[in-house]
């Protein structure tokens, strides 16, 4: 594994374009179909319009197996045309809510793009009604409007908006917070992992509980679990704590890495790092390889979705030999992705932004192996004979982490491993 | 403002992509945020599109706001125009569109476009999904037909007698219940009656096939949430007959042949037209255990009103609850109900909706993918009958819903759910049966579809109520030899009648007592 140290010393770094145009891309309401599922004590009430409500249960593929700790308070003429006053209405609402859902510690005003552009100030909400129910539960306010949010940003504005709550820890005492939503079965591996290492004072935000919130300050060293926290990290570090800089930990190096990163604040070696994780290192080499073999020498194009592609890039060029032929991004922070440029290097193109149509135009004239998409374009892309792994499920899957590296390539692998298996007449 | 947890409608632009993507040579440019795009996976995912639906995003953002909205506008139109050169092109906003008053229409008119323009008023913060997609339809035949409508006075040329009677058949879309399979059904029947069919629109239909609208002697109003405004439209400006009755059902579809054949004239005799094998299947003894079956229905007005005619006059149910969320046809689903001496259930309030299933404790629930979930949760069987659908509702093989196969096809849909007669009997005899009992499923299921393994979470009465009443421990025995199906129902009603007597503990003898009092 020396090979992962020597990479990150490469000094030469990807070209970036900007495209602006049409973007196929959700909107940041769109986290809250995972965020609400790991933070299981708290609601989030979207205030905006049959829309936003339609996308999340579209989006969710209506999961109505329980009644959702999610809403929508749609506004209607009524509310739009000033006759009706929307906090009053949104006081109402909530009331009405609570009482439905007595169990819920903490809520969370969401706003929209109507709300974003009608000015509707649901921080100020948010205060009011906290007020109101003093100490029942906490009530805090973030957009996750498609004006101002990409996807995955939706979970960075929610953990940004916790992060005031958020209790002071004390000077002395040196803690790890790692930040971004992971499944829960990926949390206690990481945790196994940095007791393997002798680091106990290891915090996860977003918590299962949202009244469980983690402290900060000067002593907390915040490690990134996803790469679409931006404003949560500005937020933490306005509170002392101090960023780790490190790749994300996808794929057995990405891993590695991480834990190198982290640990090296608590004193360890590199090498001390890898012979203590050394069994799940092996583990994860050995289930990688049949993977690989389908991979192998295949091309890839990223169109731009949820900010984990470069280090899905990454991971799939390093360690299953794949060849890249464009990593778009929707967002690039070039700070929280500095370790992953850096082992990108020189010889991949990245675009940030979206421009629909040209892309497609140069997907269909490379005509990649496979195209990581969204999942309004992955069919029409099938139809034409090419094969996709639509992005959705890299964000539902647990995926980060040594054990799970067999089951991240295994998701690329399944599209092509399925077309060399069907004899179902030609794809397209 | 109002609390929704699911919607049984998008907003009224997704109709319009509806309209949009059903048919070829369109093109809809949408003024929305980024975001709202995602309507796109509703084509290729639940209904497995092979092509993006033709819709061209502006996608602004909160930096385009208050400068440069309207020249993005300008700039997506001509983009759309060159890109995919349509024969009309569309216009409309989704909610946060309209918010910001750019007036794409307007916009669109003054652009020199390459391609005639159609703008669409949504009314998004009044509309939904149907009313959408029947405005779309609507402004689309009226702007391409305005300049054929006949003067005043002006009378129908008569069809000449070595033409065929021909129709036009209106309102099927994507992502309409099964409207690809009930198109070529009613296209079938038709053509065995020697009828031409014309036009049908907007499923598959280009803007050229809607100019010859008018050619046809009657429109047929398949969807009528879609169809309904355009072919009243057509009938006063063109004269064309509205054909009414949807084919939805064995004597629907023979009351829909006997429209055609009166409103055209033709020579044929009603009775020679198609068979169906839903009367002997209903008539066979095997079907007996179908008898009363209890069955609550709720769907889009079409569907639902056809399938309580069904229900009890084809499957000899018991129709024990009939509701819509189409608001356009709440008083016709009124006036049906109180006839089957129901009130009707109007809302689009999924919650109010599971209550009502809750307290009625149905065998079987006919409804959209949201009562599928509903009913799944509480053991009951069920069939979609109606959208919202999901992908499952989409299915490979060919399976209208209308005409007469349509009607062999609900019949083996509704009655697959269920548990067969003798099956039924041997499992209320041997209670106890290892192997056989409340935790088994219908044996032809497997392991889905019927459910039963989620029977008992219909909650006892809470203890510290005022008023409650306890169950002895032989009473409860007894109630678990009841089947699971209506074993909700039997809790609840012994429960009822013992709060009525004032008795504060159930017995055997009170559950006997209160099934008497019940089945009177």
């Amino acid at each position: 594994m020396s090979q992962v140290i020597a990479r990150a010393d490469a000094d030469s770094m990807p070209s970036v374009t900007t495209e602006r145009g049409e973007r196929a891309v959700f909107c940041g309401l769109t986290s809250i179909i995972w965020l609400h599922r790991r933070i299981q004590d708290a609601f989030f009430l979207v205030v905006g319009s049959r829309t936003c409500a339609h996308l999340l249960q579209s989006a969710a593929g209506v999961m109505i197996f329980a009644e959702p700790r999610f809403a929508t308070a749609i506004l209607g003429e009524r509310d739009l045309a000033g006759m009706a006053d929307c906090h009053e209405e949104l006081d109402r609402v909530v009331s009405e809510l609570l009482e439905r859902r007595p169990d819920i510690r903490r809520l969370f005003l969401v706003g929209s793009c109507p709300s974003e552009v009608i000015k509707l100030d649901l921080a100020n909400a948010a205060t009011r009604l906290q007020g109101v129910h003093e100490n029942r539960l906490r009530i805090s306010a973030f957009s996750g409007s498609g004006i101002e949010t990409t996807f995955t940003q939706g979970e960075d504005q929610c953990l940004a908006s916790m992060v005031p709550d958020l209790p002071a820890a004390p000077e002395e005492s040196q803690r790890l917070m790692v930040v971004g939503t992971i499944a829960d079965i990926i949390e206690d591996q990481f945790r196994r992992h940095f007791a393997q290492l002798g680091i106990t004072d290891v915090d996860f935000f977003p918590a299962a509980r949202a009244d469980n919130l983690p402290s900060v300050g000067p002593g907390t060293r915040v490690i990134l679990a996803q790469p679409y926290v931006s404003d949560t990290v500005s937020a933490l570090v306005k509170r002392g704590a101090k960023l780790i800089s490190a790749p994300y930990p996808l794929g057995i190096e990405g891993t590695l890495a991480w834990f190198q990163a982290a640990a090296a604040e608590w004193g360890h070696s590199p090498e001390s790092v890898q012979e203590a994780l050394a069994i799940p290192i092996a583990r994860a080499q050995k289930s990688l390889a049949k993977a690989r073999e389908s991979l192998q020498g295949r091309t890839l194009h990223f169109l731009p979705d949820s900010q984990l592609e470069l280090p899905l890039a990454r991971f799939l060029r390093d360690e299953c030999g794949m060849s890249l032929i464009e990593v778009a991004t929707p967002f690039l922070d070039q700070t929280l992705m500095a370790e992953e440029l850096k082992r990108l290097g020189s010889e991949v193109s990245i675009v940030e932004g979206s421009d629909l149509d040209s892309a497609l135009a140069r997907v269909r004239a490379s005509r990649p192996d496979l195209t990581v998409c969204g999942m309004g374009i992955a069919n029409p892309l099938e139809a034409e004979g090419l094969r996709t792994k639509w992005s959705i499920e890299l964000i539902f899957t647990p995926i980060q982490g040594f054990d799970q590296v067999a089951d991240l390539a295994g998701l690329f692998a399944r599209p092509l491993t399925r077309e060399r298996q069907l004899e179902v007449g030609s794809w397209s | 403002m109002e609390l929704t947890l699911w919607t049984y409608e998008g907003p009224p632009h997704v109709g319009a992509i509806r309209v949009a993507a059903s048919m070829r040579e369109v093109h809809l440019v949408l003024h929305a945020p980024q975001g709202d795009t995602y309507a796109d996976l509703l084509f290729t995912m639940i209904e497995r599109e092979g092509r993006r639906p033709p819709v061209t995003w502006t996608t602004f953002q909160a930096r385009d706001l208050g400068s440069s909205t309207a020249e993005m506008v300008i700039e997506t139109l001509k983009g759309a125009c060159d890109r995919y050169q349509p024969q009309v092109l569309l216009v409309a906003e989704s909610c946060t569109g309209e918010l910001i008053q750019d007036q794409p229409g307007a916009l669109a008119k003054g652009a020199g476009l390459s391609a005639p323009v159609i703008p669409i008023e949504m009314a998004a913060y009044t509309r939904k999904e149907n009313w959408g997609a029947s405005e779309t339809f609507y402004q689309l035949v009226r702007g391409l037909l305005a300049g054929q409508v006949p003067k005043p006075g002006e009378e129908r040329a008569p069809r000449s007698p070595d033409q065929a009677p021909s129709v036009n058949i209106l309102g099927p879309t994507k992502l309409g219940f099964r409207c690809r399979d009930d198109v070529v059904e009613v296209r079938r029947l038709l053509e065995s009656m020697g009828v031409r069919v014309n036009v049908v629109a907007p499923l598959d239909a280009t803007p050229r096939d809607l100019l010859r609208i008018p050619e046809a002697d009657a429109n047929i109003n398949l969807a009528p949430e879609v169809s309904d405004l355009t072919c009243e439209w057509l009938r006063r400006q063109f004269k064309q007959p509205t054909i009414s009755t949807v084919p939805l059902g064995w004597g629907a579809t023979r009351d829909f042949i006997a429209e055609v054949i009166e409103t055209l004239g033709l020579d044929i005799d009603a009775d020679t037209v198609g068979e169906s094998r839903l009367p002997w299947y209903s008539r066979s003894v095997d079907s007996t255990y179908l008898t009363g079956k209890r069955v609550f229905i709720f769907a889009d007005g079409t569907h639902a009103l056809a399938a309580a005619r069904m229900a009890r006059d084809e499957m000899g149910f018991e129709v024990v609850g009939l509701g819509t969320y189409s608001r356009e046809r709440a008083r016709d689903v009124r006036a049906l109900a109180s006839e089957y001496g129901l009130e009707a259930l109007i809302t689009d309030d999924y919650l109010a909706v599971e209550r009502a299933v809750t307290e009625l404790q149905p065998e079987l629930v006919l409804g959209t993918q949201m009562e599928r979930h509903i009913a799944k949760r509480l053991g009951i069987p069920c069939a979609v009958i109606s959208t919202p659908a999901h992908v499952q509702d989409y299915p490979a093989r060919y399976s209208p819903q209308m005409g007469f196969e349509g009607s062999n096809v609900i019949f083996d849909t509704w009655v697959h759910p269920l548990i067969m007669g003798l099956e039924e009997h041997l499992l209320t005899m041997f209670r106890d049966d290892f192997e056989f009992n409340d935790d088994a499923v219908p044996s032809h299921l497997g392991g889905e579809g019927g459910g039963a393994q989620q029977t008992d979470n219909v909650t006892p009465m809470n203890p510290a109520e005022p008023g409650a009443v306890a169950w002895a421990v032989s009473a409860e025995k007894e109630l678990r030899k009841i089947p699971f199906f209506v074993r909700g129902k039997a809790r609840r009603n012994t429960e009822h009648f013992a709060q009525e007597q004032g008795l504060s503990v159930i017995d055997v003898e009170t559950l006997y007592e209160a099934k008497a009092h019940f089945s009177r």
